[in-house]
């Protein structure tokens, strides 16, 4: 028997213009399809964006935690010298890696490129020359550099790599080396994340001593020790050069804060890492002392709802102060001339207030002698929206959302043509707006995961016509068709966001309990929708998510349970999840790096029992974690494996791993210890 | 079962609308570009036709068009479109006999220049990324062409 519709349809094809009907009718399918795939797609990058997102969120509750540790623990630095002093190291004669000699000559720049993608590493001696050199190079340019066209014919713009040195090595591929006839910007965010910030760092330092007027680099947000502590930079040089990397974060540190801020291209193109506000000023910018500004980490401001367009490349910010010698352990609240006292002091309640949206209000108590900080903090921070107006950028915490006028109300001002920048992250790599004015440009292909986004640069020649190049440096995604691409940057999500659900299990166990009043073990998947939300706060369309998360349920309901079970049995199998301070520790984990890190002061990679015990209990304070002293102090002794009352850091992390890895293993302990086993156990990375 | 009450159902579907809206909220300020919006009413069980899209479009717009949606304005037009159940998914069945409509010697293929043809020239036609997406993964490349039963079964199968 058929259905009346399948009658009304077996009709119609019957009519006249079947043929037109049969292809409307599957035109109408397939673009149905093609829906659902890009609600999946858009859907994973919201997955990625939210949970990256959430994880700045904790600076929030964090940042009086990072003042004391950032009061006690920076240290004197008395030893100015010392990362001067690379001419003593030693080469040794069975370094097969790349030498460099100085004044560098192209084709040691060009070498280093090609040892790189060898896999080699540049000796510790090598790199410090070479910061070395580059700091000396840097001190003498301008706030805001300019090209010209007439020298070089084509410039090429490039926007974050964040340590992928891949898409580097393709974009001299495809583009071509640098030269004086083919420039070259890079448009800031060369580090963190990625596992190659210090090759990508040489080599570009090396390319801007040999083509000193073609090429040229822009201060990026990350381009600041504070945010390296948190995003990789730190770990990744600490790592490659145990012994050397302690001087090597040094010097780069004040390299960093000597990069140009901004380029102009023929007086009409302005090429800037993160935006501008509705009070640019350009004369200013060039004039003030870069070099003060050595991080532009600024305290996080009240967050409104969600994550909106979730840039999220950066960390919540907070505010610095500026004149601060460098290493100088002043008490901060003294070097701010700011009626509400430090950002993140007593008073920070009033000045995130402040902070907050409408702009003209935040501006309203800000002397000249300030204001100037926070040009820089605009610069490297802004975001472009496509409202109108200027607000605060609450997501970020730091510089604003500027609107269509705000970038005419600049381009008229000092008569440009348009703004490029980068900061943000794009699926296509770029992205014009506000009327084509800005153009973002994203350098960082497969940002998340293979296939989720494309990277791209810009090239401008004298007309300055933009001309855009895509790519995606990772030969497998042009073979996938869209529909196997999505699934595999789909399922990456998936996997972080089973990774959160899990470290959230018990905290989710008692939000559906809530829901289940009559104890029935049971659940409406609304409620389940509401209670994720609740505990997670990662803004996420759950309801959209459902069916990749829960298993279809035919009546609506969901046994909370059972769907827990299987989510530790998905996530560490055999792992104990009664463990609570397991879970914490698995949720903070970036945190606890930073933390660490910070607490190592002199990076010896070392900290002392009783640093790490008031750092612990400090932490958890703040965090309001439940932890009883005698519990830290288990943990603490048994991470020091040696009995030598230090702990090292590299070996906290992998004890953790190791507590994870021995307790899939079958044998579980209630308060995470780690047991002498030997460390050949623990060979397993944890995913990041 | 007793049916939920009507107002749980408007809540429910609020809530779903809500969910799906967001997704495409890129500024969090309760708008969408209105070219997202075709992919929003899809991804809520509809499948209208372009025509018909473009009429929902024409309901949910401003007075004067500023190339976004508000939120305010969808959710009733919305809500009232899943209520009265509109625009149903097609059944597998038909979607089989629609192709067999194209191919009347039942060969079980279509040839792709058949296929092209079709689907750009009658209908509501493809652009041309719509055909070569639906090209690169319909064709069976020994044969050069599309093998439609399978292709359904695969693409149903997808649909979750």
């Amino acid at each position: 028997v058929q259905s009346p519709i399948s009658i009304y349809y077996h009709l119609t094809f019957h009519a006249e213009f079947a043929s037109f009907k049969a292809a409307a009718l599957i035109q109408r399918w397939y673009r149905r399809y093609m829906a659902r795939l890009e609600t999946r797609r858009c859907c994973t990058w919201r997955i990625f964006q939210s949970i990256e997102y959430a994880g700045q969120q904790d600076h929030v509750k964090l940042h009086d935690f990072f003042s004391y540790l950032v009061d006690h623990f920076t240290p004197n630095s008395n030893h100015e010298s010392e990362y001067d002093d690379y001419e003593s190291i030693e080469v040794p004669d069975n370094y097969t890696g790349p030498r460099l000699s100085f004044p560098l000559l192209p084709n040691h720049a060009t070498a280093l490129v090609e040892a790189f993608r060898l896999k080699q590493q540049l000796h510790a001696r090598y790199v410090l020359n070479l910061l070395h050199e580059t700091r000396k190079h840097l001190v003498q340019l301008p706030n805001i550099n300019r090209v010209s066209t007439c020298y070089s014919e084509e410039i090429t713009v490039c926007g974050d790599l964040h340590g992928q040195l891949d898409d580097l090595i393709f974009i001299f591929h495809k583009n071509g080396l640098p030269s004086p006839e083919r420039a070259y910007v890079f448009n800031g965010d060369f580090v963190d994340r990625g596992k190659e910030s210090v090759e990508i760092l040489m080599i570009l330092f090396a390319f801007m001593l040999v083509y000193p007027k073609e090429f040229r680099l822009n201060r990026g947000n990350h381009e600041d020790h504070m945010v390296n502590l948190r995003y990789g930079l730190t770990k990744e040089v600490m790592h490659k050069y145990k012994t050397h990397g302690k001087k090597i974060l040094k010097i780069l540190q004040d390299v960093f804060c000597w990069l140009h801020l901004a380029t102009l291209v023929d007086e009409k193109v302005l090429i800037l890492h993160g935006g501008v506000s509705d009070m640019p000023d350009l004369e200013l910018l060039a004039k003030l002392d870069r070099h003060k500004v050595l991080t532009t980490e600024v305290v996080s401001c009240e967050r409104e709802g969600r994550a909106g367009s979730c840039p999220g490349a950066g960390s919540a910010p907070w505010a610095p102060p500026p004149g601060l010698p460098r290493g100088h352990r002043a008490s901060r609240s003294s070097s701010i001339p700011c009626s509400c006292g430090p950002p993140w002091g007593p008073g920070a309640g009033r000045c995130r207030q402040q902070a907050g949206p409408p702009r003209a209000g935040r501006r309203g108590f800000r002397k000249e002698t300030i204001s100037w900080s926070f040009q820089v903090v605009d610069i490297l921070w802004s975001d472009p929206m496509a409202q109108e107006g200027c607000k605060a950028n609450t997501v970020r915490g730091g510089g604003c959302y500027f609107g269509p006028s705000v970038t005419e109300q600049l381009l008229q001002k000092y008569n440009l043509q348009f703004l490029i920048r980068s900061h943000e992250r794009k699926p296509e790599g770029y992205e014009f707006c506000h009327r084509r004015k800005v153009l973002t440009i994203f350098s960082a292909s497969n940002y998340y995961e293979v296939g989720s986004n494309r990277g791209a640069y810009v090239k401008l020649g004298p007309a300055l016509t933009p001309y855009i190049v895509q790519y995606q440096a990772n030969k497998e995604t042009h073979r996938l068709t869209m529909r196997q691409r999505i699934s595999r940057v789909e399922e990456s999500a998936l996997r972080s966001l089973w990774e959160k659900l899990f470290a959230s299990s018990l905290d989710l166990l008692g939000e559906f309990k809530k829901h289940d009043a009559d104890k029935t073990g049971l659940i409406t998947l609304s409620a389940w929708a509401e209670a994720v939300e609740s505990v997670l706060h990662l803004g996420l369309p759950w309801r959209m998510l459902k069916p990749q998360l829960v298993n279809s349920s035919t009546d609506n309901t969901l046994e909370y349970k059972s769907w827990l079970e299987d989510l530790a049995k998905e996530q560490l199998s055999r792992e104990n999840i009664q463990s609570s301070l397991l879970e914490t520790l698995y949720r903070n984990r970036p945190n606890l790096e930073a933390i660490f890190r910070i607490t190592d002061s002199d990076h010896s990679g070392f900290i002392s029992l009783d640093e790490f015990r008031q750092t612990w209990k400090l932490f958890s304070s703040h965090m309001n974690i439940d932890i009883t002293d005698d519990c830290i102090c288990d943990l603490a002794r048994s991470i020091d494996l040696n009995r030598d009352g230090h702990i090292d850091i590299n070996e906290f992390l992998e004890a953790f791993r190791i507590v994870e890895q021995s307790s899939t293993e079958g044998d579980t302990s209630d308060c995470p210890q780690a047991t002498n086993t030997d460390n050949s156990g623990c060979s397993k990375p944890s995913k990041r | 079962m007793v049916s939920p009450l009507p107002e749980l159902v408007i809540a429910e579907f609020h809530k779903k609308i809500k969910d799906a809206f967001e997704v495409f909220d890129h500024e969090a300020n309760n708008t969408v570009d209105v070219r997202e919006i075709g992919t929003i009413i899809r991804s809520l069980g509809c499948c209208p036709s372009e025509g018909e899209l473009h009429d929902l479009i024409v309901e949910v717009e401003e007075e004067e068009p500023t190339g976004y949606i508000r939120f305010e304005k969808f959710l009733p037009v919305m809500t009232k479109v899943l209520l009265e159940k509109r625009y149903r998914p097609i059944p597998e069945d038909i979607l089989l006999r629609a192709f067999e409509v194209l191919d009347p010697s039942k060969r079980g293929f279509l040839t792709k220049e058949e296929l092209i043809k079709y689907m750009t020239e009658e209908g509501e036609p493809f652009s041309q990324e719509e055909m070569e997406e639906m090209l690169s993964a319909a064709i069976d490349p020994e044969s050069n062409s599309i093998r439609y039963k399978d292709y359904i079964a695969m693409m149903v199968v997808d649909d979750g």
